[in-house]
Formats: structure tokens, C-alpha cells, sequence
């Protein structure tokens, strides 16, 4: 049955989420800072995946997640103290619960030994459980039997009558919670006569004069006397979840046929005409108690019932709608789709198609002269707004919050300082930042491998951090934000900091560097992220400060961003990763070098300045600086830079772009002419060509020409190690062009 | 004429099951994510029924049989208990409440229409 399977892996999605808020609140639990509605957050995530787990009859996970449960409900109602232990116990668990959704998901094992110590530590703690003498089986029976169960429904009949054309005596008088409870007499008696061919006789004796009458309370009561072939406990059925609102005697008759009763219809009948005329004159419908039923019923006498004033309901409804906040009626809010990710790839690039398409169409227009038509320009404008509204609308499809990726971490963290014996916290912030979902899922493995690194060796053990003063847990952070069109995520830990003497000694005895070269802090500090840095035997191991940061640094370039390191002594360090907002727009500035039309990205320009010769100053044979406003820069030549021409561009035919790495790092560049600023399709250089330095990617310009892209980052890099470490500036050529 | 029943559950599975459940047998389901949102639904939505998950955020079961027993309009709308809870103090708390019937997951989906016929005839 398709229909369930798809149900199923709906399930196995929202589980992700629910694990997420699990994990949330249990940190939270952990951290001390939370209050009831967090226990019961973390309680109603695992009781929804039980919830779920038993609908596809998912055993061990029902298993596991009810004894959670009934722990979690324990510390909710505070009779188990939410300690350190506990929690500790409780992390455990949710790690546990994560895996067997994995291994029902995947149809994969997990680890037993693990399931059943913690299903051992968790019935001790459990106060329901204890009780029990063997919990599985009494659990299994009690709870889970995967039979539905209807509650509410003492009426096991015990009958044994005959199925043939048996007559009942049914005596049924409502008590007012019956309505208050929203069951309707009208529509028990009538499924009650659907069973078969019935009389209904209604006794409005009670019923109070007219003055005293509460529409609240039930005044009537009926006796009906049905003929049919089922058995009595189909009848009781009908009254299952009304049988504690009402009292109903059902007896059958004796095949001579007299009911004991004493009632008759014609006494009620007589009775009711003549009162209730004189009673209730202005409510014939209400009281119109003097029913005969033979199903279906023409009318339903009772009005009393919200069913019945649907008709009315619906304009007064349609009214409120206006006047409130409008929800939608249908669908569940807020609604959702899946859809295949390759149509809104092909989507994006289509929509990539559109944005060139229009620069191109812009400049058509522009070249037979018509632009100047007001018409045409507003037409163009508008053209190129919706285009940017498309564009833009496109790209939110793919954005997803970084929270399930950093909550993931927290669980790196617990294993980490597992291993390592140490003890670590993890702090999030801006955990709802969105991220395009490709650089999402790309970021798991650079993260994994960063927070172990943070842990195992930015982190110092208890005792060397109560010595130096600090507190007995480590803290990582784990920061996302959005900052001048890019997205920065940060990965930083209160430790140790970086030993640069030792990173220094390393990269020596590796040849990496030449044992006599002078390098800056941030230098020493970038070394980690060289190739031969570590081997690579280590990489998945929990060993050396910047194990396989050249492979996390691969992992980050190739989704375009960037990772950069900062660390001070005792205080610790912070990797900062910054990523593209979009994988595949960019507002650049076309410039000019040497007849090459170039890109530079709009976030990397500060500001332009026209060049006044007497404020450059040669600092060496190639190397120059800009004073801007007092502040000396480097300068970068980039027509020599990239080789597009061999001799010094003259200052005087340039303008200069005040450009800064992600960094921070100020840079000007010398470029020969500003010709534009637009928005521009990003194409990939590597997918298409190779890997260029300083070329961030390639774009296709309004007139069919390609442009290529700088990346300012690079470019200040490279110019930088240019002016300073040779040896570096070789190692990085070689891994270029590897 | 079609049943409509309007179905509070905090899980996406379970209202996806739901709606499996009680479109295939021809009635016109209204999903809520929480009672809140359930009873805000109210303001578009007829219900012949409401289905209510007992423990969501926001606004528990409880509140969604308060709200819809204060609702002028549809005080008299059967609600029906959908939930993975069989405590009796719970069930005897939701009767109180104004709670029709009470009905425990992993639900049948045969029951669960039968139960639905039966307050909605």
C-alpha cells in the first residue's frame, strides 16, 4: 500500500525534526536554563516518534521510546531529579533513539549491547516501570498491544441471544453532559434505528413549564422498541461513548413478546399534545418531544445542536475570517510540498538563463537607440525588478535553517569529550540563519571534524583549565550569521589556543616551510591548513591540532567559501567559515583591465578612489602602497598580477578599488576602467575548466562575452605571501595546479 | 452530504495518516498542526467532527475541547480523543472537559470511521 509507505517515510522526516527538538530541550535540561514547557517539549517529541513508531509497528523503537517516556514524564512531574547524571543518561538515550530510526529507516542494525544497558539504566530510574516485575512483556500487553484499542467501552455483552429478528427494549434518558459533551440523543436514536425497524417513543413528562425550562438540561427521555437481527451488543455499541452521559437499559424481549414496561405510546402521545401546545407556544421545534421515529428520520427535532445550525453557521464563519487573522481552512498550516531537488536545480539555472537573457536584452535595446523611450525604460526596469524578485524567491526555495545541522554537532560534542575524558559544552547561536540546503549538507563532515579537532586538542584537560583559572567545562561555539552577503559560520573553543611554536617545528620538519623563515602569527596559524601538513592516515582520528584541516579547508572551498583561523593564547581559537549566500547570483562591479573585462564582487568593494600619484609610494621592486586618507594600503597591479600585461599600469590612466577580505585585510586594487554594476550568473571555472588562482568563477555577459570573477580573497593572499614567504607561496602553486 | 472533521495532531505522521484514513472514506479533512492553529481553523472550516491529539504544543487537547465547548457556535461538536494516552485520570479529565470519545493510537482505520460515523451520523 503506497499510500502508507509514503506515510512512513513522511514519518522517518519528521522524526529528524522531532530528534532536533528532543536534543534542543535536553541541552537545554543540561545547561540548568529551562522550565517545565522544555521537558515537555523533549517529552512530546520522544511520545510522538513512539506515537509514529507504533502506527508501522516499529518494536524496538516503541520499546525504547515509552520506557524514555515514562522517564521524561518523571522528571516533568518531579519525581526524579533532572541531575547531571540523569541528563547524561537522558543525552544517551537520544542518541540511541536517533540510531534506531536509523536502523528502521535503513532496515540496518544498532547497537544491542547499548540498547539494552540503556533500557536496563532507564527502568531504574523509571518509577512506573520498577513496579513491574517484567516490564517488555507487561509493557508490550498493556500499552502496545498493536491491536487498536477503543476505550471508554466497559460493555463487553456477554449475550448470547439468537441473531434472528430479536425485539429489544431500549430505555434511554440523557443526562446534560451528554450535550455538553457534544453527543446528540438525535443521532444515538437514529443509528440505533438503522440497526432495524424501530418505534420510538419520547416521555416529555419531565419537561418543566415553560418559565423554569433550561435548554442546558436534558428533560427528555425515550424508549425504543426495536426489531432486528443483531446482537444486543451491537446496540450497546451505539451508545460507547455516550454510556456514561446517559442512563440506557437494553433488555430483550422474550419471544412471547410483552415488554415488562408499563409504557405506552398512546399515553405519551395524548400527554404531550395537550401540555405542550399550552406550555411551549414559542418553541414548537424545540419541544416537538412527540416523536414516533421509523428510520431514517425526516428531521432532526432537536435544534438544540450546534450540526443543525450549520446553514446559519457558515456566512457568520465566512465573516470572522475577514475579521481576524486569515488562516487557510484547508490545508495544514503552514502547508508543505516535497519536491525533487533536481527540478528546482533545473529551475535555478533556468532562472540563471533569465537574469543573463535580460542583460542581454537590455543591452540590445540600449544599442538601437530606444532606451531613452520612457515607456521602454520603465518596461526595462520592471523587467529587471522581476527578474531580481524571481531570482530571489527561486533561491529562498532552497534555504533551510542551519539548526538540524548544529544540532547534529551537539552529539559530535558528547562523543568527543567522551573520548577524549574531558568535559565540553556546546553553544549555539544563530542557529536559524538559512542556507542554501546543498551548503547545508556539505558542512556536516568540515564541522564534524572541526568541533573534534576544538575538542581534543584546542580544548585543555579539567585540570590544566583549573589551573589556569578557567572553568572545568570547555565551551565550543557555534555561530551562524548572515554578514555582507555572505553567511559566516564560526566554529570557536575557550581553550589552549594555537602552539604555534610546535605548528612552526612541524611544518619545518615537513619541509614545508624553510627553517629559517620569519612568519606572522596568522601565518603560522594558516599552516595548519596546508596538504602535507598532517597525513592522512589521521584524518579520522581524534589526533594532532589541524588533522586534515586541508581537507576541511577542500570541503569549504569547494562549495565557494572560505575558512580562515584566529587564535590567542590560553584564550582559545575561532575557525571562521564564510560561504556565498547563493551558489548562483552575485552583484559584481564590471571593471577593465587591459582590455579584459572583469567581475570584482560588490561585498568585497569599500569604495573607489581616483589615484593621485604623489600619495603611491614604491615600498620595493614590485611591491607599492596607496595612502588613503593616512592609512597605507597595499597595491595591487592587477594587470600584472594576472599577466595580463607585462610593464606597471600607469596611476594616472586607473582608478583605484578599495577592496577587504573577509578577514579584513585592506587591499587596493589598480584597474583601468569602471564600466558597470550589475548582477551576474556564477559559472563554475573548476566544473568547466579547472582551477584558476584568484579566479573565483566565470559569468556570461549581456553581449555573450565571458567574464571572469576575481577573488579578492585569493588575490590578497597570494599577493601578500608574494611580498613575504616564498616557500608557501610554491606549496600553494603546486596544490593549484595538482 | 460529506463529513468534515477537523484533525488536531502535532505530528506531521499522524496527520498525514489521518488524512489517509479519512479521505478515503469520503470525508472532507481540515489538518492543524496545534489547537491553536485547530481552533483557528473555526473560522473557515465547518466540523461535524474534530479530532484532537491530547499533548502538542502551543495549546494541548484540553484547551481544544475548552475553546470549541466556549465557541458559540460549535459548543455541540462532537470531539473525539486521538491519542497514544490510556490514563484514566486523563480520559476522566477530558470527559470532564467536554470530550465525546476517547480513542488510543496506533488507531484502525476502519475504527477511527466507524467512531467518526457514529458521533456524525
Amino acid at each position: 500500500m503506497s499510500g502508507m509507505e509514503e506515510i512512513k517515510q513522511t514519518f522517518f522526516i519528521e522524526c529528524e525534526d522531532l530528534l532536533g527538538e528532543m536534543e534542543s530541550g535536553l541541552m537545554l535540561m543540561e545547561s540548568g536554563d529551562y522550565d517545565m514547557e522544555t521537558v515537555n517539549a523533549v517529552f512530546r517529541a520522544v511520545h510522538s516518534i513512539k506515537g509514529g513508531a507504533g502506527a508501522f509497528g516499529l518494536d524496538n523503537l516503541v520499546n525504547f521510546a515509552h520506557i524514555f517516556e515514562n522517564v521524561l514524564d518523571d522528571v516533568r512531574s518531579e519525581r526524579t531529579e533532572a541531575n547531571a547524571s540523569v541528563n547524561a543518561l537522558l543525552l544517551q538515550c537520544s542518541d540511541m533513539l536517533s540510531d534506531l530510526i536509523v536502523a528502521a529507516r535503513d532496515d540496518s542494525g544498532f547497537n544491542e549491547t547499548q540498547y539494552n544497558k540503556l533500557l536496563g539504566e532507564l527502568r531504574v530510574l523509571s518509577s512506573k516501570d520498577s513496579d513491574e516485575p517484567e516490564p517488555e512483556g507487561a509493557l508490550e500487553e498493556e500499552t502496545f498491544g498493536f491491536m487498536p484499542v477503543m476505550l471508554d467501552f466497559g460493555m463487553e455483552s456477554d449475550d448470547n441471544s439468537e441473531p434472528q429478528g430479536d425485539v429489544f427494549d431500549v430505555v434511554f434518558k440523557p443526562q446534560p453532559s451528554l450535550f455538553s459533551n457534544g453527543s446528540s440523543a438525535t443521532r444515538l436514536i437514529r443509528n440505533l434505528c438503522d440497526l432495524g425497524d424501530a418505534t420510538v417513543i419520547c416521555d416529555s413528562s419531565s419537561l418543566p413549564y415553560f418559565d423554569t425550562f433550561d435548554p442546558e438540561e436534558a428533560h427528555l427521555s425515550w424508549k425504543i422498541e426495536l426489531r432486528t437481527s443483531e446482537r444486543q451488543s451491537a446496540l450497546e455499541e451505539v451508545f460507547e461513548f455516550a454510556q456514561d452521559d446517559c442512563t440506557i437499559e437494553i433488555t430483550r424481549r422474550h419471544p412471547d413478546g410483552q415488554s415488562e414496561d408499563d409504557w405506552t405510546s398512546a399515553d405519551f402521545t395524548a400527554q404531550n399534545d395537550t401540555e405542550l401546545e399550552a406550555q411551549t407556544p414559542d418553541a414548537p421545534d424545540l419541544m416537538g418531544a412527540d416523536i414516533s421515529v421509523t428510520p431514517p428520520a425526516p428531521q432532526d427535532p432537536l435544534v438544540v445542536e450546534a450540526p443543525a445550525i450549520i446553514p446559519v453557521a457558515v456566512p457568520a464563519a465566512k465573516a470572522n475570517v475577514e475579521a481576524k487573522k486569515k488562516t487557510s481552512p484547508r490545508a495544514t498550516p503552514p502547508a508543505t510540498i516535497r519536491i525533487n531537488l533536481e527540478r528546482i536545480d533545473r529551475l535555478i539555472n533556468q532562472v540563471g538563463e533569465l537574469v543573463i537573457n535580460q542583460a542581454m536584452l537590455t543591452e540590445c535595446i540600449v544599442d538601437t537607440g530606444v532606451a531613452g523611450d520612457p515607456s521602454v525604460q520603465s518596461g526595462l526596469d520592471e523587467f529587471k525588478q522581476l527578474t531580481r524578485d524571481l531570482q530571489e524567491s527561486v533561491m529562498a526555495i532552497r534555504a533551510q535553517p542551519v539548526q538540524p545541522l548544529f544540532q547534529r554537532m551537539s552529539r559530535i560534542v558528547r562523543e568527543a569529550a567522551d573520548a577524549t575524558q574531558k568535559s565540553a559544552k556546546l553553544v549555539m547561536e544563530g542557529e536559524f540563519t538559512e542556507v542554501d540546503k546543498t551548503i547545508v549538507e556539505k558542512l556536516a563532515d568540515p564541522l564534524t571534524h572541526m568541533i573534534r579537532n576544538a575538542i581534543d586538542h584546542g580544548l585543555e584537560s579539567t585540570e590544566d583549565r583549573l589551573t589556569k583559572g578557567k572553568s572545568a567545562d570547555g565551551t565550543v561555539k557555534l555561530s551562524a550569521a548572515h554578514r555582507s552577503g555572505k553567511i559566516v559560520i564560526e566554529v570557536s573553543d575557550d581553550g589552549a589556543g594555537i602552539n604555534r611554536e610546535r605548528v612552526k617545528k612541524i611544518a619545518i620538519d615537513k619541509g614545508l616551510i624553510a627553517a629559517d623563515v620569519q612568519l606572522t602569527d596568522n601565518e603560522i596559524d594558516n599552516l595548519l591548513f596546508m596538504a602535507g601538513f598532517s597525513t592522512v592516515e589521521k584524518v579520522s582520528t581524534l589526533s594532532g591540532r589541524g588533522v586534515g584541516m586541508d581537507v576541511v579547508k577542500r570541503a569549504i572551498q569547494s562549495i565557494g567559501g572560505r575558512i580562515s583561523i584566529s587564535s590567542q593564547p590560553d584564550k582559545g581559537s575561532t575557525f571562521t567559515i564564510s560561504l556565498p549566500l547563493t551558489l548562483a547570483v552575485l552583484d559584481g562591479m564590471l571593471i577593465q583591465v587591459a582590455n579584459q573585462t572583469l567581475v570584482v564582487p560588490l561585498t568585497a568593494i569599500v569604495e573607489t578612489l581616483l589615484p593621485i600619484v604623489k600619495d603611491i609610494h614604491q615600498t620595493g621592486p614590485k611591491t607599492r602602497v596607496v595612502n588613503v586618507r593616512g592609512t597605507f594600503i597595499p597595491l595591487i597591479d592587477l594587470g600584472q598580477t594576472l599577466r595580463f600585461r607585462s610593464e606597471a599600469t600607469l596611476p594616472t590612466k586607473s582608478v583605484i578599488l578599495s577592496v577587504e577580505a573577509e578577514d579584513g585585510t585592506a587591499c587596493a586594487i589598480l584597474v583601468d576602467n569602471i564600466m558597470d554594476q550589475r548582477q551576474v550568473v556564477i559559472k563554475s571555472l573548476e566544473d568547466n575548466y579547472g582551477s584558476v588562482p584568484s579566479i573565483a568563477a566565470a559569468t556570461i555577459l549581456g553581449d555573450g562575452r565571458i567574464a571572469l570573477i576575481l577573488d579578492i580573497d585569493d588575490l590578497i593572499a597570494r599577493s601578500q605571501t608574494d611580498q613575504i614567504i616564498s616557500p608557501l607561496q610554491q606549496e600553494v602553486k603546486a596544490e593549484a595546479y595538482a | 452530504m460529506s463529513i468534515n472533521v477537523l484533525a488536531i495532531d502535532d505530528s506531521r505522521t499522524m496527520r498525514n495518516m489521518i488524512e489517509f484514513a479519512l479521505n478515503d472514506a469520503g470525508f472532507n479533512v481540515c489538518l492543524a498542526e496545534d489547537g491553536q492553529l485547530g481552533l483557528d481553523a473555526l473560522d473557515g472550516f465547518v466540523p461535524d467532527v474534530i479530532i484532537t491529539d491530547v499533548n502538542m504544543p502551543v495549546m494541548d487537547g484540553f484547551g481544544v475541547i475548552d475553546g470549541v465547548r466556549q465557541h458559540p457556535l460549535y459548543r455541540s461538536v462532537p470531539i473525539l480523543v486521538l491519542t497514544t494516552e490510556s490514563a484514566p485520570e486523563l480520559k476522566q479529565r477530558a470527559r470532564s472537559a467536554g470530550a465525546t470519545g476517547w480513542i488510543v493510537k496506533p488507531f484502525d482505520k476502519d475504527k477511527l470511521v466507524s467512531a467518526i460515523h457514529k458521533v456524525a451520523a
